[in-house]
């Protein structure tokens, strides 16, 4: 039964399209369909640039980064009134560090930004239409991570930037130094951008929305929450440990307000987050690679 | 062209696709068959890379599919509607994809007036109706104007007139000397559009043919005969060694003997007939006959001991049965 009986004759030759020059066919054999748009090898800024285009043409873009540079104008400009209104002593902390309840709270968006880049893809069925365009998973992952990272760095170190240049303004403290100056703009823009690509990373593992940003809340907070938890005496290393590697306290070392004295300081989140990062990736990378659409 | 070497797929216990070699051969319509659950789709996943094979491969012009340098230019797929981004413009959409392969965004109007989406390029693809998504689907995978097309189930939701204009696309790129594979399980559909056959059932290849052969090999031809003597015709038949069987109102079918044979037969013994014609089974007949096998066949291996389907002109019984009613539930009451 599944003996193949003699094939139908294929065409004589192909009906060339008539608007077509000739030079688009590449020599196929009969019966063969050349197509006359010209063949030119993509790469990978082909496959940013059609990642540029998805990240800009859906909505929660503009709702997610738009309502986190709400919230880091809106917070960080409160705080620096409430502080101004109620004569508070500023010299014992820096006043960029008024910037840091913003940013803690627009992470948030960035984090939902940075699993929806992947994972909408899957609860729509996108990802099918976007690997048979582009077979190559790394690619892929490294345009959407390229894409992500620069949007998120930029909005976020520009947002900052704004929020400090206005706090400062309307504060009188001890005038931030120059590292004060590049670690609570590009050093927070680029550590929230991080956790955006951790997000991604994580959204490319879980490839479920909810489930991925509901994680990275709870990644983001968790280890806080515990730590206040840990009454017992032997536990008291752990809680110092959670309390340090916490997200919320390396955010704030970054602004030199980390409620701890101890663990990381000044751009030592940075390497934290990017090795934490980095691990993600690779994994999501196996994942992609391995695993069925 | 498009070759499956022993493609095998297993999802745990259960095998999907078993040791599926075809080629897919340029230049015609290829019609893709088999009943839901049969492989079909995971087939095309696999063809196109999203799926892993257990076993066996699949070359796309000799290169597998992660190979390609601009796979939009080598083949372009319609796996289902749905594979499109809601909140995105259809143009939108497809710019993205074009980009990816540095096709020319030029292209992505020109696909959407071919398939009739012009109006609505700027519109998001959530609100459109399943026919819409469809032709949505269609222009990307026209995009790169490719030699390979594959479509999964294309005229689902599409209207008379949406049909119609897909059964002339798919010819028309046939005729240029492309591949077409199409899946359906709408047999009628097939017979109008197909050139081949690939038929499988539960994974396994049954037939790899002509359109015109798979008829002629699978399909049963008889004679039917309609006489107000039906008595005294079947006691004559009877006599003659000839093998007649009731077929209900009052009708009589013969497979061995023509109908010029049973004229002269019936003339000859004085018998007034109201009705003699020969008769084909048609492609879904055909087609049942076949899967109907295969699910008997395999019976032994149906974990939810599941019937065979009825063998007979209720067409669509099959679909109901293997579309998520109860084992065991009678298909004709459903």
């Amino acid at each position: 039964m599944t003996t193949p009986a003699t094939p139908p004759p294929l065409p004589q030759a192909p009906r060339a399209p008539h608007q077509h020059p000739p030079q688009g066919w590449e020599g196929g054999g009969p019966g063969l369909y050349a197509s006359p748009i010209p063949v030119r090898t993509p790469g990978l800024g082909d496959a940013i640039a059609s990642e540029w285009t998805k990240i800009r043409s859906v909505r929660s873009t503009m709702w997610t980064l738009g309502v986190m540079v709400v919230l880091l104008l809106g917070v960080g400009l409160l705080a620096a009134f409430a502080v101004s209104k109620s004569d508070a002593e500023m010299d014992g902390t820096p006043v960029l560090s008024l910037g840091f309840f913003g940013v803690l709270l627009g992470s948030i968006c960035v984090i939902t930004l940075g699993v929806l880049t992947i994972a909408s893809e899957y609860g729509t069925g996108m990802i099918r239409t976007t690997l048979t365009a582009c077979p190559s998973r790394a690619r892929m992952l490294i345009a959407k991570s390229v894409v992500f990272f620069l949007l998120s760095f930029t909005i976020t170190t520009v947002t900052t930037g704004v929020v400090g240049v206005l706090q400062t303004a309307m504060l009188d403290g001890g005038t931030p130094s120059a590292d004060d100056w590049l670690r609570s703009t590009v050093g927070v823009g680029l550590y929230v951008a991080m956790l955006g690509l951790l997000s991604l990373a994580l959204g490319a593992l879980i490839r479920h929305s909810a489930g991925a940003i509901t994680i990275m809340i709870a990644v983001v907070l968790l280890p806080l929450v515990l730590a206040m938890f840990m009454f017992s005496q032997s536990l008291a290393r752990v809680q110092q440990a959670l309390f340090e590697y916490s997200i919320p306290n390396q955010l704030g070392a970054l602004y030199d307000a980390s409620m701890t004295t101890s663990g990381p300081s000044g751009w030592e989140p940075l390497w934290v987050i990017l090795g934490v990062t980095a691990v993600a990736m690779a994994g999501a990378f196996v994942s992609l690679d391995r695993r069925d659409v | 062209m498009i070759e499956l070497d022993g493609l095998t797929k297993r999802f745990g216990n259960k095998v999907a696709v078993d040791h599926l070699s075809c080629r897919i051969r340029p230049g015609m319509v290829t019609g893709f068959l088999g009943p839901n659950g049969a492989g079909k789709s995971t087939t095309m996943r696999m063809m196109l890379d999203l799926d892993n094979p257990t076993g066996g491969s699949v070359r796309i012009d000799g290169k597998h599919y992660r190979e390609l340098q601009e796979p939009l230019k080598h083949i372009g797929a319609l796996l289902d509607a749905k594979s499109m981004h809601g909140g995105r413009s259809a143009y939108n959409n497809l710019l993205c994809l074009a980009q990816s392969n540095r096709i020319p965004a030029s292209r992505v109007s020109h696909v959407l007036d071919t398939v009739g989406l012009s109006a609505v390029a700027g519109k998001k693809s959530k609100g459109f109706s399943l026919g819409m998504g469809q032709r949505l689907g269609i222009a990307a995978a026209l995009l790169g104007d490719p030699e390979i097309l594959m479509f999964d189930e294309p005229v689902n939701g599409l209207d008379p007139e949406g049909i119609h204009w897909i059964r002339n696309l798919m010819k028309a790129l046939a005729s240029d000397g492309r591949t077409i594979f199409v899946s359906s399980h709408l047999m009628s559909e097939m017979a109008l559009t197909a050139d081949h056959l690939i038929v499988i059932g539960q994974g396994r290849l049954l037939a790899d043919t002509s359109m015109a052969d798979f008829i002629q090999e699978n399909s049963r031809s008889y004679v039917r005969m309609r006489s107000p003597e039906q008595e005294r015709l079947r006691d004559a038949l009877h006599s003659a060694g000839i093998v007649a069987v009731e077929a209900g109102n009052g009708t009589l079918e013969i497979d061995a003997a023509t109908t010029e044979q049973l004229g002269e037969f019936a003339a000859g013994h004085g018998i007034v007939l109201h009705e003699l014609s020969s008769q084909r089974a048609s492609l879904e007949e055909a087609f049942m006959q076949m899967t109907a096998g295969s699910v008997e066949y395999h019976a032994h291996s149906d974990s939810d001991g599941r019937q065979p389907p009825p063998v007979g002109p209720h067409w669509g019984d099959q679909w109901n049965q293997q579309a998520g009613t109860a084992p065991g539930d009678d298909p004709k009451g459903v």
